[in-house]
Order: structure tokens, then C-alpha cells, then sequence
């Protein structure tokens, strides 16, 4: 455990009864590997489906069945071991680990044990103050999921379906580096942003292809680590903040008051924000791991590793960089932008050849703004990237304000259609003629004796005369001429 | 190494099978000399040696990423003893 990586920081410690705490989280993330067929079969991953319908006689481990591995899974693997910077290790082992649930058939989990494909690693983590944090990671391991019991349709019964049994999952395991419950948000939105990018899992929490086992202690800042609890299957990201505030307050707690913490696995109950002991647990916790007898070790070439590593996308991190010093946007912008790839990859189709910053401003404010009210994603956003340029053009050309741009948006967004023809057929372009708007400006003075004399004492009140300029010549004047325009007839200046 | 008659007992409870006290007490020797045979093999030296995985050396089989399974979920369900529809019904177990 690497207790000194971090530096104490005192705005993350937390003040107890008895003084200042520090929360230490490290995390277990199960990430459903995208692939068509499961780790071990040629049956289906599809969500859903009838129950028991994606389902071979290996995923229910009937007699006989032997496990064949996916090479497509262990490539995934792979390539996640490479976008977090990890090693990989061109021999792995599958091991058993054995418990007995009604949704696990073979009384066993195939998984990883001592020798995973992918060792140590790191993610980078940008927090909201500019500070950056590394989050160690300790190993990724491929392994089964299990099937899925329901319980709500009977008093006395369980269903169980087995469609998800023997997917593949790869469980990524962080160092016990994460400091606070944002850190440990943003870690785990880092950790989805990394496998989007990479496509080795699809990140749809509400699908369960994302779930976090989240390993909560306290101490005091600078001694030994405390005893720890796991927090197991937290399904999304603001779960995962609440289970550690929730936790880190009930040990600080139990601690100040003369208790001592016990080594357990508790589970978040979402509703009230609260973790709860889960008893039946403990006694399962010997798994008796032993190498599986029907699967040989792992291996494969360097160069094969290295022909994957040849053809990954450009990740989040390196995209960041570039959008910083390319196009010149802040860090924050650049963050933003490539949070998910479909977003870097709009702004870039609407900058090319455009003010970035610009772009970058209609992306994440107009843009991302429109869809989150029309809880929308960017993939199916109603305005191209081709569209959003065309107003930006209009902009840069000075054929229409800022102002209209936004209405022009509007439209688009609603109606679709070429910009430059909306503007043209509905006679949006904005009115650069000052002569034109002199003599709007004049008309408005003329009607309005008493409040050109305030503005001549107070010249704040130039904006009510701009508005009504605007408002006359339907939004379409050119602002900064009518502002001009304003200033010379009330003699300001 | 040996095991007394406690460990026979928890080991049983993990595997799910159902021992009483006398057959802990007999497994228990059964076990024991297993365990003590075993035991003989550590005096050979392996310093150096590779543990065989198999007898040929070889890769695993690998299989493409290709749905050719699944789709028989009747097969599947068909010695449950409880079913409802194709799914197994089972004792509840819930947390």
C-alpha cells in the first residue's frame, strides 16, 4: 500500500468531534467487456433478451461443457491495459473461485487470481480546482459475470436467468490513492471516459455494463490505514459519492465514540443514502482459488500486443493536450470537450478552419446546453456539425449578430435546413447600414425627449434606447452601430 | 500438514455437503493420509523447474467473436425441477 504517495491535503480532510480525518478509498470496478459473444461461449451479450435465451449449455454448466476462450475479450483487455498506461503480461492464468449461488451454475467464477493479464498502471484525473491527481492502478483481470436472480415476483421463490452468465467482465482495481468522495466520483467518470474512447465497454451504468465495489477507511491524517469496508455494487456515479460521505461519517463516528471498525461488506441503500451490513457475506469470503483445470494459461505475443497498441484511438488525455495547445482553448473547455469522444469529435468537424474558441463556446454552451433540456445526447443532436459551421460562418461574415445566431440556432434545432438560406429567406441578416440605423436612432430619440435627457446625465440608460433600436429594427441591427449611433445623437463622448 | 476435525467440517460446509460427526471424525483420517502423501512429495527438489500445465506444450483453443450459441433456453430449463416459464425458480435468496 503506498500510504505516502498523496500529499495531505487539509481542504479534503474531514472534522470530526475530535479533530480533522482523512477518507482513504481505493475501487473495484466491473466493466463489461463489448464484445458480440461471452468470454467463454458463442452465446449472446445482448442486453435483455427472453430469459434464458442467450444461453449455451457452457454458460450453464452442463455437464461436460468445456470453456473455450474469446480472443476478441482478451484484446479488449488488452487494449483497456494500454489506455491505462499499465503493463501487460503475456501470460495470465485463469483461476476458480468457488461459492455457491442459485444464479452461478458452475459453483464457481472463472476469473483471475494471482497472474491477471494486466498489471500495474495509472489514470490521471483532473479535479474542478485545476489540481491533477494519479490514481494507481493495481491490475485489470478478465473474468464471468454471473446470472441474474429476481426476487420480486414471488413471497417464497427466486427467478433466475442466466443471459448474463458468462459474459465477459474485466474487474480494474485501483491502488488505494482516492482521497475524497469527488475524487472518487471523478475517478471512476475518468476510468468510463478511458473505455468509451477505447470501445472495450459501452459505460452504460444503467445497464449495469459499469459497477463499482467501493473500499471506504479513515484515519488520521499521516497514520497507518484503518480498517476498511467495502461498499459493494454501487451502479452509478453519484452512488459512489454518497456511499463514501455516508461511510467515512458512520466509521468517524463509531471511532470518536470508542468503537472500532469491523472488516465488512455492506451495501449502499440508494434511497436513504445509507450503507448497510450484509451479513451473509462473511462467511463466503473463502473462495478457494486454484488454477481452473480446464483452461491452459493465457499467452501471447509481444508483437501482437503491440499491433493492438498500433491502433488505438487517441485517448481523452493526449485529445486534451492537443485541444489546449492546437486550438488554444483553457483547460477547462478542453476537459469539457472531451469528456466523451462524440463531443471532441463535433467540435472538431465545427472548428475546422473556424475561431476554435468560438466553436468551442457554441459547443458547450448553446449546444450541450439545448440537448441536456431535451435530455439528448450528442450523438443524436438535431443541428450537424456542418450546420452549427454554417452559423458560425454567418457570424464570422458579419451577416448576422450574435444575438440572431442564437435564434438561427433555434430554428435549426427545431426545423433543421441550411442556415444561410433560413437567413436569407427570412430576412435575418442584420442591418450594417448606418444610415438605416440613424434613422431609427433618430426617430426613437425624437419620441423619447424626457429619456434622452436622463441618458445625457446618466449614461447607463444608453442600454434602454439600444433595446428599443433592436426592438425596432427586430433584433436584426448590427449592435455595436447602433451603439455608435446612440452615443453621437445624445452627444455622449 | 493435517487437518482436524473442525476444518473437515467447515471445508464440507463450503462444498455444500452434509457431514456428520462421525464421518468428520472418519474423513478426517481419510484426509490426513491423502494429506500426508502429498506431503512426501515435497522432499523431492524442483528448484528451477517450470510446474508441467500440460503434458504438450501448447496455446488454448481460441474462438472467434461470433454468436453460434445460445437460442435454447427450453433445453436449458428442461431438468430444472421448478421452472416459470424458462426461468429456474429456486429458493429465495435475497440480501
Amino acid at each position: 500500500m503506498n500510504e505516502a504517495v498523496r500529499t495531505k491535503k487539509p481542504s479534503k480532510l474531514i472534522r470530526g468531534a475530535t479533530g480533522d480525518w482523512e477518507v482513504v478509498i481505493g475501487m473495484e470496478v466491473h466493466a463489461q467487456v463489448a464484445s458480440n459473444a461471452k468470454l467463454f461461449s458463442g452465446a449472446s451479450t445482448e442486453f435483455g433478451g427472453a430469459p434464458n435465451d442467450h444461453v449455451s449449455l457452457v454458460d450453464a454448466a452442463m455437464p461436460g461443457m468445456l470453456p473455450v476462450i474469446n480472443r476478441e475479450c482478451v484484446a479488449q483487455a488488452v487494449r483497456t491495459g494500454l489506455g491505462l498506461k499499465a503493463a501487460i503480461n503475456l501470460r495470465s492464468v485463469f483461476d476458480r473461485k468457488n461459492y455457491f449461488y442459485p444464479d452461478l451454475p458452475q459453483g464457481y467464477q472463472i476469473s483471475q487470481y494471482k497472474q491477471p493479464v494486466v498489471g500495474e498502471g495509472a489514470v490521471e484525473v483532473d479535479m474542478p480546482d485545476g489540481e491533477t491527481i494519479t490514481v494507481g492502478i493495481e491490475r485489470l483481470h478478465l473474468e464471468q459475470d454471473a446470472g441474474k436472480s429476481i426476487h420480486d415476483q414471488s413471497p417464497t421463490m427466486s427467478l433466475v436467468d442466466l443471459n448474463r452468465s458468462g459474459v465477459a467482465l474485466m474487474e480494474i482495481v485501483s491502488k488505494p490513492d482516492i482521497r475524497s468522495s469527488e475524487e472518487a466520483r471523478l475517478y471512476l467518470t475518468k476510468l468510463r471516459t478511458i473505455l468509451r474512447y477505447l470501445g472495450t465497454c459501452d459505460g452504460d451504468m444503467e445497464k449495469g455494463s459499469l459497477r463499482a465495489d467501493v473500499n471506504v477507511s479513515v484515519r488520521r491524517p499521516g497514520e497507518p490505514l484503518g480498517t476498511r469496508c467495502e461498499i459493494k455494487n454501487v451502479n452509478s456515479i453519484r452512488f459512489v459519492g454518497q456511499a463514501v460521505d455516508y461511510e467515512a461519517r458512520r466509521q468517524i463516528e463509531i471511532i470518536e465514540e470508542g468503537g472500532t471498525i469491523d472488516q465488512e461488506t455492506r451495501l449502499l441503500d440508494a434511497s436513504k443514502g445509507e450503507t448497510r451490513s450484509m451479513r451473509s457475506k462473511e462467511e463466503a469470503h473463502d473462495y478457494r482459488y486454484f488454477p481452473d483445470p480446464d483452461l491452459l494459461p493465457l499467452e501471447f505475443e509481444q508483437g501482437w500486443v503491440d499491433g493492438l497498441a498500433a491502433e488505438l484511438p487517441e485517448l481523452p488525455d493526449a485529445k486534451k493536450t492537443r485541444f489546449i495547445a492546437g486550438h488554444g482553448l483553457s483547460a477547462y473547455d478542453a476537459t469539457v470537450l472531451t469528456a466523451e469522444k462524440e463531443t471532441a469529435d463535433y467540435f472538431e468537424a465545427v472548428a475546422r478552419g473556424r475561431d476554435a474558441k468560438l466553436a468551442a463556446n457554441w459547443v458547450i454552451n448553446e449546444l450541450a446546453g439545448r440537448l441536456n433540456r431535451e435530455g439528448k445526447s450528442i450523438v443524436d443532436t438535431p443541428v450537424s456539425a456542418a450546420q452549427l459551421g454554417a452559423i458560425l460562418d454567418l457570424i464570422g461574415e458579419n451577416v448576422i449578430s450574435g444575438k440572431i445566431a442564437k435564434d438561427l440556432f433555434e430554428i435549426v434545432f427545431a426545423e433543421g435546413g441550411d442556415p444561410r438560406e433560413i437567413v436569407e429567406k427570412r430576412g435575418m441578416k442584420q442591418v450594417t447600414d448606418t444610415g438605416a440605423i440613424e434613422k431609427v436612432v433618430a426617430e426613437i430619440v425624437a419620441a423619447n425627449p424626457d429619456k434622452a435627457e436622463q441618458a445625457r446625465l446618466k449614461p447607463a440608460m444608453i442600454g434602454w434606447f439600444v433595446g428599443q433600436v433592436m426592438k425596432a429594427s427586430g433584433g436584426k441591427a448590427n449592435p455595436q452601430a447602433v451603439n455608435a449611433a446612440l452615443k453621437a445623437k445624445l452627444g455622449m463622448e | 500438514m493435517s487437518v482436524d476435525k473442525e476444518t473437515v467440517k467447515r471445508v464440507a460446509r463450503l462444498a455444500r455437503i452434509a457431514v456428520t460427526d462421525e464421518e468428520a471424525a472418519s474423513l478426517q483420517g481419510e484426509l490426513n493420509t491423502i494429506l500426508g502423501f502429498v506431503e512426501q512429495l515435497n522432499e523431492v527438489d524442483v528448484t528451477g523447474i517450470e510446474p508441467m500445465i500440460a503434458v504438450i506444450a501448447m496455446q488454448p483453443r481460441m474462438r472467434e467473436d461470433a454468436v453460434n450459441d445460445g437460442g435454447k433456453a427450453a433445453d436449458i430449463v428442461a431438468n430444472a425441477p421448478v421452472r416459470e416459464g424458462n426461468f429456474f425458480v429456486v429458493p429465495k435468496v435475497v440480501e
